[in-house]
């Protein structure tokens, strides 16, 4: 029993199962809100669903000049890598497995999907994958730093690496959320930048390089890649929950999962808003943005809460 | 950084008519750029001589899906002349009218492409939702939504009642708060200009080198409009501005459209207003004498050239369409040289190329470097071949 437990925990709750479902939802809720928002009609609940079938039945097409092996293998790479980092952040009260210094550790497994997705552009070895994987390596160096910062910010202000440890923090200094804000608007961009939507869609604008990195996949395979950027949604909005919006705020069982769905689904909100308002920006434009103005918003954000704990501790 | 040639269509997410454009990268910047055309040449010239003059406006309708009545009208303006007839002055009122709206139809939609082609997918789908607007316009007005249908040989087919009228200007007071709000966002949208300031640079003496036209040439400065320069149909009558911008790049495009948007919106309610009284058309004699002509017309792209030479029977002799698009690629292949990756896109469609109105037919070899331009019977003895290879016979149809 003692075995069993875990394990269920793994496949069904809070691990895959429910990241893959969740995830397609999660899609299916981001296309919906951008739908209303631009005047369309939008997809109907199972469409997520449908195309993940579908795509489950199409032919699996690996490129002559590919390398076959890792051709194959780099889905399923971005796929665990996902629901590894999964494990570590709290769905509802408590985290699967959690440890000091967790969230780096979440950090660093989200950074593997993105260098699978350089890999299989670059080993497909297409033009427009070629120049898709180039821009994936260029924009990972753009946002991760802000992102690392910005998350580093609660870290050193809760006193603590573990993330459910950060979220308890946060429950028990309400009045600390709001002093959060500028970390979280920069939080909320990188990981727009990381999950590959507009405005930063840039590995894979498809008026520019078709399909980007993914151009030559097709079938099985693009299909796990789709799964992990959607499970990587699911994540990046559980993570941005835990760590700057208190997590279940102390509740406990139904209660605290009913609000992890609702904030999860109001980051993807403020995704999606992001992603109707503005035009896609180039990849120097990214580099410039992410520099220039996100990695210093989110070192204010740091500093500004070293001088809180100073003050506060 | 080693250098890859990346090919730009014929099929490509970008396009929406095929064409090619083969362009080296040294990493995301263009060193140099090709453009292929011939992917869409429908063989029009040539069988507009085997109709008959009122067979052929069905056809030079469709040189263009989105310029339609462009084509028709610079075409039988010709036929006109030719035949000497006297158009009657509400028939060319109507006609000014169509033109506008077309070029305010037009002018939308590459307004949704260009945010479309910048991965502003927002602003693509709410002008696109108010181009309903004027296409209800024409649907109202002609009872078709693209193709209009609306000119015949010595006028128009249809007239324009009290409550037609109400109904297009009750659509353009819409359509006018609309674009208004478009202007505002183009000039205030930061990523809007960060995608379009300095991209796709052509200057005045390029532009005027390169022989520009339409949007494209006045976004460099250059005062070019056949509407002003030689004014055609009744537009001496009408008060207007030519627009024109210096910036060169392709937010000066998107500024002259959407300006000339709000001087189209002007010209609509004149022509509303003051209507001319009279017979909608008049009859023409079907037998043209010989004769040449050579007409142009401020299509919404730019300036389109019709020649047109009769021989005395019911059909023309030669029918000969110079499309804006065939003048405006000239600068496409410069404003890329030098640019970004990303900014392709948005560079060709600046020009709001219309690949369909441009094809021609000459066949190169690369083999040998010869060129040959086919004529009818050997492209119809080629093309009853193919048919044949395939196991239809075509070649008992005369």
């Amino acid at each position: 029993m003692d075995a069993i437990l875990p394990l269920a925990q793994i496949i069904v709750f809070p691990g895959f199962l429910f990241l893959a479902v969740y995830g397609l939802f999660l899609q299916w809720v981001d296309r919906k809100l951008c739908a209303v928002m631009q005047n369309r009609m939008g997809p109907p609940w199972f469409q997520p669903l449908a195309d993940f079938i579908k795509l489950m039945a199409k032919e699996v097409i690996v490129p002559d000049e590919a390398d076959n092996a890792m051709f194959r293998l780099l889905p399923y790479f971005a796929l665990a890598a996902v629901m590894t980092a999964m494990v570590s952040i709290p769905v509802g009260a408590t985290a699967l497995f959690s440890f000091q210094g967790d969230l780096v550790a979440v950090i660093y497994l989200l950074t593997i999907p993105t260098v699978t997705f350089f890999l299989a552009g670059w080993s497909s070895s297409s033009p427009y994958s070629t120049v898709g994987s180039m821009r994936v390596l260029t924009q990972l160096f753009a946002y991760e730093v802000p992102l690392m910062l910005s998350l580093i910010g609660p870290a050193i202000l809760a006193g603590t690496w573990n993330i459910a440890e950060i979220a308890a923090f946060f429950t028990a200094h309400p009045a600390l959320i709001p002093a959060q804000l500028l970390g979280f608007l920069a939080a909320l961009i990188a990981l727009q930048g990381k999950l590959e939507r507009m405005p930063f869609d840039i590995p894979h604008a498809k008026n520019e390089i078709v399909g980007g990195q993914f151009t030559e996949y097709s079938g099985r395979l693009l299909n796990f890649f789709l799964l992990a950027v959607d499970m990587e949604l699911v994540v990046g909005a559980a993570l941005l929950n835990a760590v700057f919006l208190g997590g279940a705020l102390g509740l406990t069982g139904w209660a605290a999962i009913a609000v992890f769905l609702g904030k999860t689904m109001f980051v993807t909100f403020l995704l999606a808003l992001l992603k109707v308002l503005m035009a896609r920006i180039r990849i120097e434009q990214m580099i410039n943005f992410c520099w220039k103005y996100l990695a210093p918003v989110a070192m204010a954000q740091v500093l500004f809460d070293i001088f809180l704990k100073y003050k506060v501790g | 950084m080693s250098k890859i040639t990346v090919p730009f269509g014929p099929q490509h997410p970008a396009l929406k008519e095929p064409e090619n454009f083969m362009l080296v990268l040294e990493g995301e910047q263009i060193t140099e750029a090709g453009i292929n055309l011939g992917y869409n040449h429908r063989g029009m010239e040539k069988a507009a001589e085997n109709r008959t003059y009122i067979q052929n406006l069905y056809l030079i309708e469709r040189v263009c899906g989105i310029c339609s009545h462009s084509h028709t009208t610079t075409y039988i303006t010709n036929v006109e002349e030719l035949a000497k007839c006297e158009t009657p002055k509400r028939a060319l009122a109507i006609r000014t009218l169509f033109a506008e709206l077309e070029r305010v139809h037009s002018h939308l939609l590459w307004l949704g492409v260009a945010g479309y082609e910048m991965g502003f997918e927002t602003l693509f789908m709410y002008t696109w939702r108010d181009r309903e607007q004027v296409l209800d316009c024409l649907e109202l007005l002609s009872g078709n939504r693209v193709h209009y249908s609306i000119n015949t040989l010595g006028g128009v087919r249809r007239d324009i009642s009290a409550e037609q009228k109400a109904g297009v200007i009750k659509r353009i007071d819409y359509l006018v708060e609309r674009t208004n709000y478009y202007i505002k966002l183009a000039l205030e949208e930061p990523t809007v200009a960060a995608r379009t300031a300095n991209v796709g640079k052509l200057p005045l003496e390029v532009a005027i080198e390169r022989n520009a036209v339409g949007p494209t040439a006045r976004a460099s400065g250059l005062a070019r409009d056949v509407r002003k320069d030689e004014p055609y149909l009744i537009y001496n009558e009408l008060d207007f501005k030519v627009i024109t911008h210096n910036t060169n790049d392709v937010f000066g495009r998107l500024v002259v459209r959407a300006l000339e948007l709000v001087e189209s919106y002007k010209m609509i309610k004149q022509i509303l207003n003051n209507l001319p009284e009279g017979p909608i058309a008049v009859k023409v004699n079907m037998r043209i004498a010989p004769g040449e002509c050579v007409n142009h017309y401020e299509a919404p792209r730019g300036e389109d050239i019709h020649y047109l030479k009769s021989n005395g029977t019911d059909k023309p002799e030669r029918l000969k369409v110079r499309a804006p698009t065939l003048a405006n690629l000239q600068s496409v292949q410069y404003m890329l040289e030098g640019g970004w990756l990303a900014d392709v896109p948005l560079v060709i469609a600046a020009i709001d190329p219309c690949m369909s109105c441009t094809d021609r037919a000459v066949v190169w070899d690369p083999k040998k470097g010869k060129k040959q331009v086919y004529g009818w019977e050997e492209l119809r003895k080629m093309s009853i071949e193919q048919y044949k290879r395939r196991g239809v016979d075509f070649s008992k149809l005369s």
